[in-house]
């Protein structure tokens, strides 16, 4: 028999889980970059992968405190947005894709080989960069929460920290374009010479556009890692289409759409997961084994992804006039 | 190389050579600095089922040797500890491919077994119990040493093949991108289903080669017929931008791929011939069906030469390639040349599969998504949408990723190819053979 109540507990601990607040930062680092300034970013799985790396290399190799570790991913950020940017924002958009999806692979590749097994653990990836980050907890050891959300006071501190990025990334994002940045940012994306021919330096707002959308990626990167080890092949391409399926689902160029789009992935994904993964137990889909089964939620999430880009390119939350994407 | 009598790979052995003696000097490099302190247990917390191993040279544990355990879409890798043990946490039950990296065991040795043609890699299940074992045992192996001038002729070698089956699936891609404005990821998957159906045909049905290949090749070009007839005509005729078109190859590409796995499994399947060593031509390491491949590629890629210069309609796609409307208004078929396009991308994009199966050697699920970043840098070196500079941007990614490796470890040899792309891009946007409005 199938326990519905174990495969429901387990999608609704996907609400509030870090993963999901590490998808959504994520995913509105990605908005800024594709949904706001038009920039074709296929390679925030390296922003994520240097944020993460950035803090855990940092706190286990060079001792630094956490405020320095953290400060130590951004900056990593913010050299590979440079690197990027540099020789493609002033070409046409699809060489930032070839560009962005190949220097993430680059970063991979240089976490993975066995060359610097000892800073970077090499395929193995590194652990034991917590205990920083668990000092600051404020509160006291135990069990909290209530119904499927009971977790001990780590776990809380990860998701309280999470999420509060989340809140205050969201907030930074809604003002920033309400302000007349912003409305630069979005007339790059609809006409740049437009925006040019009104005096304005493109480049630049773009550059500065990549930067903060690259600095949210890498803080992502941050809370993916707190309550997991890091593992190169953790940051493949597919965690950069995993995110803009994510962002695609709550909309592109709206500030609460990749958050609650991350949500609404994650629960949903989770619930798919488990119910295909329970059904296969009990002998539902006879022609399918187990490990087919995992396999099923990368086709699934393929499929989403061509059927919300074709039928409904703005997304849940996206307003249709608001073009989702740049001609 | 005593034990290459039981290993069928004569042509891998030296390739092998030069990353070994690399594998060495940077882990004699690295034992220097510090005592490397790699984990060899990985996510047994966070998973509930485990594979585990013991690697043992002559009764002696070996440390450091680098395990991939592959399955189901899972990958993980591991390094044996200092009593020569490993254990992996994996998701699921199931079958899981162990391959043991003999770029990190010691040089001069390797893993004998003379009942498999492949005895470094492993195939075991985790059943009932939630666990499985794979030891490796290995003996003492002589290794010839190669001269410097030997290994830079065999890396060019190696690298011109690399570089025209690569040119194969570039061109292809090259064309969509000239006639449609499409960067189609799922490239990748047309390239993995020319590999696929030499192997359903050649080896599941035991068909002769000479037989399973054209099958595969027709096939091959059938379904990028039916990639523009089902998916990608209708969206033009919608009227979808080009942006959300490329997110949709995207989203088909990781679609596709892995309903790939679901059929064949995670595993690494040989073509017939591949693992031949009575084809060896005994000279730098080639054998005959790399002399074949070679060939093949370049009597195809004068083929394709001379459709695009000398035919009709090859004039014609090059008009469309270049102004669509003007191409149309001078009463070119644009959709005819399109549908003829699509056809010849996805034949040219089977038949490099099929070659990149042999070259590898091995068909696995993931075979195409592996050179698609390659195929794209060959194509915006070359300059994006023009047929010539993707065959000269690949036979540029396939010498350098191959002559990088005298160099570099082998196992950042993709990196060299991608470094490159972004160095040329700084220098020359265009690309090398294309025009400079084209960049935008």
């Amino acid at each position: 028999m199938i326990d519905w109540l174990q495969i429901i507990s387990n999608a609704a601990q996907e609400i509030i889980s870090p993963t999901t607040a590490a998808y959504a930062l994520a995913a509105l680092g990605l908005a800024i970059h594709f949904g706001f300034t038009g920039l074709l970013n296929f390679g925030q799985a390296g922003f994520m992968m240097l944020g993460a790396y950035g803090y855990a290399i940092a706190t286990l190799t060079l001792g630094w405190p956490v405020w320095a570790a953290i400060l130590t991913g951004v900056v990593a950020s913010i050299v590979f947005a440079l690197i990027l940017g540099i020789p493609t924002l002033r070409l046409r958009a699809d060489y930032l894709a070839i560009v962005t999806i190949a220097a993430a692979e680059i970063v991979r590749l240089l976490f993975t080989t066995n060359t610097w097994v000892e800073v970077t653990g090499s395929a193995n990836g590194l652990q034991g960069y917590k205990g920083g980050f668990a000092a600051l907890n404020p509160i006291p050891p135990g069990t909290y929460g209530f119904g499927p959300w009971v977790y001990n006071e780590y776990d809380w501190w990860v998701r309280i920290f999470g999420w509060g990025l989340v809140a205050i990334a969201a907030f930074i994002t809604w003002r920033l374009f309400k302000s007349p940045w912003g409305r630069v940012i979005k007339g790059i994306r609809e006409d740049e010479d437009a925006v040019r021919a009104l005096g304005k330096n493109v480049y630049f707002y773009k550059m500065q556009s990549l930067i903060l959308g690259g600095v949210f990626g890498a803080l992502a990167g941050m809370i993916f890692i707190l309550p997991r080890a890091v593992v190169p092949s953790n940051y493949q391409t597919s965690l950069t289409f995993f995110i803009y399926a994510i962002l695609l689902l709550g909309g592109a160029a709206t500030v609460f759409g990749p958050i609650i789009g991350s949500v609404i992935f994650w629960v949903l994904l989770s619930f798919f997961s488990g119910f295909i993964a329970r059904a296969v137990e009990v002998g539902w889909l006879p022609f399918l084994t187990n490990v087919q089964a995992g396999q099923l939620r990368f086709i699934l999430v393929g499929i989403t992804i061509m059927l919300i880009v074709i039928y409904r390119p703005q997304g849940i939350f996206g307003n249709r006039k608001e073009l989702a994407f740049v001609k | 190389m005593a034990h290459v009598a039981s290993r069928p790979l004569t042509r891998r052995a030296p390739r092998r050579l030069a990353a070994v003696l690399l594998a060495g000097l940077v882990s004699v490099l690295t034992l220097s600095i510090a005592a490397p302190a790699a984990a060899n247990e990985v996510g047994l917390d966070e998973y509930d089922f485990k594979v585990s191993g013991l690697v043992e040279l002559a009764d002696e544990p070996l440390a450091d040797v680098l395990l991939v355990i592959e399955g189901g879409g899972f990958r993980v890798e591991v390094e044996s500890g200092q009593d020569g043990r490993w254990a992996v946490g994996v998701p699921e039950r199931g079958d899981f491919t162990v391959t043991l990296d003999e770029n990190t065991l010691p040089a001069g040795i390797a893993v004998i077994d003379e009942n498999l043609e492949q005895p470094n890699v492993r195939t075991i299940t985790v059943g009932q119990s939630g666990s499985a074992v794979a030891n490796f045992f290995i003996g003492q192996g002589e290794r010839n040493t190669t001269s410097l001038f030997d290994q830079v002729i065999e890396r060019l070698l190696n690298g011109l093949n690399f570089g025209l089956l690569l040119a194969l699936a570039a061109i292809g891609l090259s064309l969509v991108f000239g006639t449609t404005g499409l960067s189609n990821f799922a490239h990748a998957e047309l390239i993995t289903f020319g590999g696929l159906m030499t192997l359903l045909f050649g080896v599941t049905f035991g068909l002769p080669v000479w037989l399973a290949i054209p099958i595969a090749l027709i096939l091959s070009a059938a379904l990028g017929f039916f990639n523009d007839a089902a998916l990608w005509k209708p969206l033009r005729k919608k009227g979808v931008g080009l942006i959300p078109m490329m997110i949709v190859s995207i989203g088909l590409s990781l679609a596709v791929r892995y309903i790939f796995q679901l059929f064949v499994g995670g595993d690494t399947q040989q073509l017939p011939g591949a693992t031949d060593t009575t084809l060896s031509i005994g000279l730098f390491g080639l054998s005959w069906i790399d002399v074949a491949s070679m060939g093949v590629s370049v009597i195809v890629l004068l083929g394709v030469a001379y459709f695009l210069l000398r035919t009709r309609i090859g004039k014609a796609t090059r008009a469309v390639s270049d102004n669509p409307s003007l191409a149309a208004a001078s009463g070119i078929d644009v959709d005819r040349v399109i549908r003829i396009v699509w056809f010849m991308a996805g034949g040219l994009a089977g038949l490099s599969g099929i070659l990149w199966a042999y070259f590898r050697p091995g068909v696995s699920w993931d075979m195409g998504f592996q050179i698609l970043l390659l195929t794209f840098a060959a194509v915006t070196l070359g300059g994006l949408g023009t047929a010539f500079g993707a065959l000269i941007g690949a036979l540029i990614v396939g010498l350098f990723v191959e002559l990088s490796t005298l160099i570099i470890p082998s196992d950042m040899k993709y990196v060299g190819a991608l470094v490159i792309l972004i160095l040329v891009l700084l220098v020359r946007p265009q690309g090398i053979l294309g025009r400079k409005e084209r960049i935008g």
